[in-house]
């Protein structure tokens, strides 16, 4: 494989990886930005619809219903969610949703985990092949998974169509007002219950979205596979600016080439020519071993980034701090 | 039109306020005065919903809003612009006018109603696209008061309109109070600066300590020896 393309491809897998985790860390930003709840819960949301998508693709459905039936039952799930955990103890400190949070998580893998016990159904599970979803787009010497352009196109389209709604209709405005002054909100006449009920709506069914791309990704699924999206969609959240929708899509994008930047990098090495001036420096500093530590080097990256701007590339200061 | 019956309200182990009862009758302008921490704000928050009584009761129209939630006493026609204005600052003026309008349905006839508030302030039509945070003081004061307005009221509870504003302001935000009443509009209006509440209230209530010390006709009050000396600096 030649420069240019290993160049190509890997700006494409970034892409790719960054459009998940924008779609997951919206759903985070827009519940944190109105209850300043970090809800951990997020991520099996993604698990709850991989499942749901399963159930369909098993009972031989056909797509559309599919992903109708997906998205539905993931939302209805996140409003459940909502009405039974978190409203109960709004006004509550912060700890205690925080706790909540795991509560609900812990619930939603348990109850998948025997569900599928009592069906029979492995774990992990492997997630039945969709056609449209496999395999390659060709353009010349470049190949693409179609899984790839598929997760750009759903995250413009979706964020295109949330960038509409907060701003044109009424529903939007009222939660971003919501977001800036809870009790300013209701003096209008907003109904926070309906706000509050439509973010978690909102985020549920972005994180349907990205549960189904990430399943067809790994190829399997099993009750525990949120854990790592919500955590990745949290620090996509602190590198853009906790609670800004804006910063939750930069920082998704950042993450992903982060991500994809720390996993390439090592492998330059091999694949310069042979007398290449800096072949012998990244094969002697740059190893491929060194992609196992990937995760380390995002995290280093990240407390770095932090201590310069505390609140994200896109955050603003805390109302608090203005005053 | 709007009532207050023996009103107790707490923040947890504080009496805010003590049993207050008050009348607002319709097309009236009525005022509380008080110093700091009477209770004046209070009693305006347990109107609008945001507080809850611990016991006595609010009564609009006959009908009883202690358990309501405050957006259901917006649509009845109560809208509150509170203290330090809180408008939405990372929101466009327009996007705060048309908040203010969020429970009305018809697009044109809010449209139409901005316009009034574009004519009623002009600073606000050359601003309207501006983030409110970036406001001077009096303009954001006229935004509050708009966006209040916006929801066309029949009672319009003002908290301290004049906060921290130049005189020549206070004046032009007090002329306007005095038109809103004159278009009929029923004012219950709590302000620090005693003297401009009287000048332009029918009736006025003084409290103190979470009670009613004294009320009566506001032009009455005005030459109270009691509010003379303690409000009005004589």
């Amino acid at each position: 494989m030649s420069l240019d393309i290993y160049f190509v491809q890997q700006v494409v897998n970034a892409i790719s990886i960054g459009s998940l985790y924008a779609l997951m860390a919206v759903g985070l930003a827009m519940v944190f930005g109105i209850l300043r709840l970090i809800n951990f819960a997020h991520g099996d949301l993604m698990m709850v619809a991989a499942y749901f998508a399963v159930f369909g693709l098993i009972a031989k459905l056909p797509l559309p219903v599919v992903l109708l039936l997906m998205i539905a039952g993931t939302v209805l799930v996140g409003l459940i969610m909502e009405r039974v955990g978190y409203r109960s103890i709004r006004g509550a400190p912060d700890i205690a949703a925080l706790l909540t949070s795991f509560a609900i998580g812990q619930i939603l893998q348990n109850g998948t985990l025997l569900i599928t016990r009592l069906l029979n159904m492995r774990s992990p599970l492997p997630f039945p092949a969709i056609d449209i979803l496999s395999g390659v787009f060709t353009f010349g010497p470049i190949t693409v998974p179609k899984l790839n352009v598929f997760s750009l196109v759903a995250a413009i389209v979706l964020l295109g169509l949330l960038s509409w709604f907060v701003t044109r209709t009424n529903l939007g405005l009222s939660m971003r007002a919501a977001a800036e002054d809870l009790t300013a909100a209701q003096l209008m006449g907003i109904n926070i219950n309906r706000v509050i009920a439509t973010a978690f709506a909102i985020g549920s069914g972005l994180a349907a979205v990205a549960g189904l791309l990430f399943a067809v990704q790994a190829g399997q699924i099993n009750p525990y596979m949120g854990f790592s999206p919500v955590l990745k969609a949290f620090i996509a959240s602190v590198i853009g600016g906790f609670g800004s929708i804006e910063g939750a899509v930069v920082g998704g994008y950042v993450l992903g080439g982060l991500e994809v930047l720390l996993t390439a990098v090592p492998g330059l090495g091999d694949l310069l020519p042979a007398g290449a001036a800096l072949k012998p420096f990244f094969q002697e500093w740059l190893p491929n071993t060194l992609t196992s530590y990937r995760d380390a080097f995002v995290f280093i990256a990240l407390i770095l980034m932090l201590l310069v701007r505390p609140n994200g590339l896109l955050g603003k200061r805390e109302r608090e701090e203005m005053k | 039109m709007l009532e207050l019956l023996n009103v107790e309200v707490s923040y947890g182990n504080i009496r805010a306020l003590q049993g207050v009862s008050l009348r607002v009758a319709d097309g009236e302008l009525v005022t509380l005065i008080g110093s700091n921490g009477a209770g004046k704000s209070t009693t305006l928050k347990t109107i609008s919903g945001l507080l809850r009584p611990k016991s006595g009761t609010v009564i609009y129209n006959e009908q009883a809003l202690d358990h309501l939630p405050p957006h259901l006493i917006v649509a009845l026609g109560i809208s509150h612009c509170p203290e330090g204005r809180r408008l939405f600052a990372q929101l466009s003026v327009a996007e705060n006018l048309r908040l203010g309008a969020v429970q009305r349905q018809d697009r044109a006839d809010v449209q139409r109603d901005i316009e009034r508030m574009y004519n009623l302030f002009p600073v606000l039509r050359q601003r309207h696209r501006q983030l409110a945070g970036t406001l001077s003081g009096g303009e954001q004061q006229m935004l509050a008061i708009s966006r209040a307005l916006m929801g066309r009221p029949k009672l319009l509870l003002l908290d301290e309109p004049s906060l921290g504003l130049a005189p020549l302001l206070v004046r032009a935000i007090f002329e306007t109070i005095r038109q809103l009443k004159n278009e009929g509009t029923t004012i219950l209006l709590v302000e620090q600066n005693a003297r401009l509440a009287l000048d332009i209230a029918d009736r006025a209530y003084v409290l103190e300590t979470g009670r009613v010390i004294l009320a009566g006709a506001a032009a009455d009050l005005k030459h109270d020896p009691q509010v003379e000396s303690t409000y009005l600096g004589m």
